[in-house]
C-alpha cells in the first residue's frame, strides 16, 4: 500500500533581500577576526586587561543584553504579524524595536559618559582600545539599525507593508537580530570573562 | 494572534534566563575561573544559535546556509575558548 501525504512541504528561504544575507555573513567573519584579535591581544598581558575588565560595569552589561534581546524579540513580532497580515498591529511592535533601540543607545552613552569622566579613553591600556573600538563599532550598528526601523515604524503606520510585501522589513529585521547576537559575544568577552 | 502562543516569545523567555544565569550566576567567585568560562560562552554561543534560528528565521533557510550560520556561533566560541586556555594565569 502506498501512502500518499497531502501535506504542502514549506520551502526553503532566506527572509529579506538576499544581498543583506552577504552583508550579514561579512559582518560576521570581521567580528569573528576582531574578537580572535582581542584574544590574541588579551595573551600577551593576562593581568592589564583583568585588572582593567574589573572597571566595567557588569550589571549595565547585562541589562543593555536583555534590552537588545527584548527590541529583537519586539521585530520578530512585528514580522509575525506581518505574515498572518495582522497590519495594525505591525507599528505597535516596530515602535518597541525603536524604544528599546534608543534605550541602548542611552546606556552605552552614560557608560561612555562614566569613563570619561574617569580619564578612561581609547590611549589609556590595550583593553580599552578594544573596549571602545568593539562596542564603538557595535554602537554604530545599533544606530543604523534604530534609524531603519523608525523609517519601518512610520511607514509601517501608513500601511506600506503587507504579508505579500515585506521583503524590507524582512531585510532591516535581519540585520537587527545579527546587532543583538553580536552583543550576545561582545558583552562576555569584555565583561564576563575572568583570567585563569 | 496571542504573544504567548509565539514561539518566538518562549526563545525570548529562555534567552532572558539564559542571560541571567551567565550574567548573575556564573560570574560568583563559586566558580572556578574555567568552569565559569566554559560555561559562559558555551551558553552565548546557544543563545546566538537561537537568535539566527528563530529571530531570523534560518530554521527554514536553505540548509547549506542554514549550516554555515549556525558554525559560526560554536567556532567562534571554541576560537574564544582556545585562546583562553592558552593564555597564562595571572599571578
Amino acid at each position: 500500500m502506498v501512502v500518499v501525504t497531502t501535506e504542502r512541504v514549506k520551502p526553503r528561504r532566506l527572509p529579506g533581500v538576499e544581498g543583506v544575507w552577504v552583508f550579514i555573513g561579512a559582518d560576521s567573519v570581521i567580528f569573528a577576526i576582531l574578537f580572535l584579535t582581542f584574544m590574541q591581544d588579551r595573551l600577551k598581558d593576562p593581568a592589564l586587561f583583568e585588572a582593567s575588565r574589573h572597571t566595567l560595569n557588569m550589571n549595565l552589561g547585562g541589562i543593555d543584553t536583555l534590552i537588545l534581546l527584548t527590541s529583537s524579540w519586539s521585530v520578530a513580532l512585528a514580522i509575525q504579524a506581518l505574515k498572518r497580515d495582522l497590519i495594525d498591529r505591525v507599528p505597535r511592535y516596530l515602535f518597541g524595536g525603536v524604544l528599546t533601540g534608543l534605550m541602548f543607545v542611552v546606556s552605552k552613552s552614560i557608560e561612555y559618559f562614566h569613563k570619561f569622566a574617569h580619564g578612561l579613553t581609547p590611549g589609556t591600556n590595550p583593553f580599552y582600545m578594544w573596549y571602545f573600538t568593539l562596542t564603538g563599532i557595535h554602537l554604530a550598528h545599533v544606530l543604523l539599525g534604530t534609524s531603519l526601523l523608525t523609517f519601518l515604524w512610520i511607514r509601517s503606520r501608513r500601511g506600506a507593508y503587507s504579508r505579500s510585501h515585506r521583503e524590507v522589513p524582512e531585510s532591516v529585521a535581519s540585520f537587527w537580530h545579527l546587532v543583538d547576537l553580536l552583543w550576545i559575544v561582545l558583552f562576555p568577552l569584555l565583561y564576563l570573562m575572568k583570567a585563569a | 494572534m496571542s504573544v504567548w502562543r509565539e514561539r518566538v516569545t518562549w526563545v525570548w523567555l529562555g534567552l532572558v534566563v539564559l542571560t541571567c544565569v551567565t550574567t548573575w550566576g556564573l560570574t560568583k567567585e563559586m566558580f572556578r575561573p574555567a568552569v565559569a568560562v566554559v560555561g559562559i560562552f558555551l551558553i552565548a554561543a546557544v543563545k546566538v544559535r537561537y537568535v539566527m534560528l528563530d529571530f531570523m528565521e534560518l530554521r527554514n533557510a536553505p540548509i547549506p546556509v542554514r549550516a554555515v550560520f549556525e558554525a559560526w556561533p560554536f567556532v567562534v566560541a571554541a576560537v574564544i575558548l582556545g585562546f583562553w586556555f592558552a593564555t597564562p594565569a595571572i599571578a
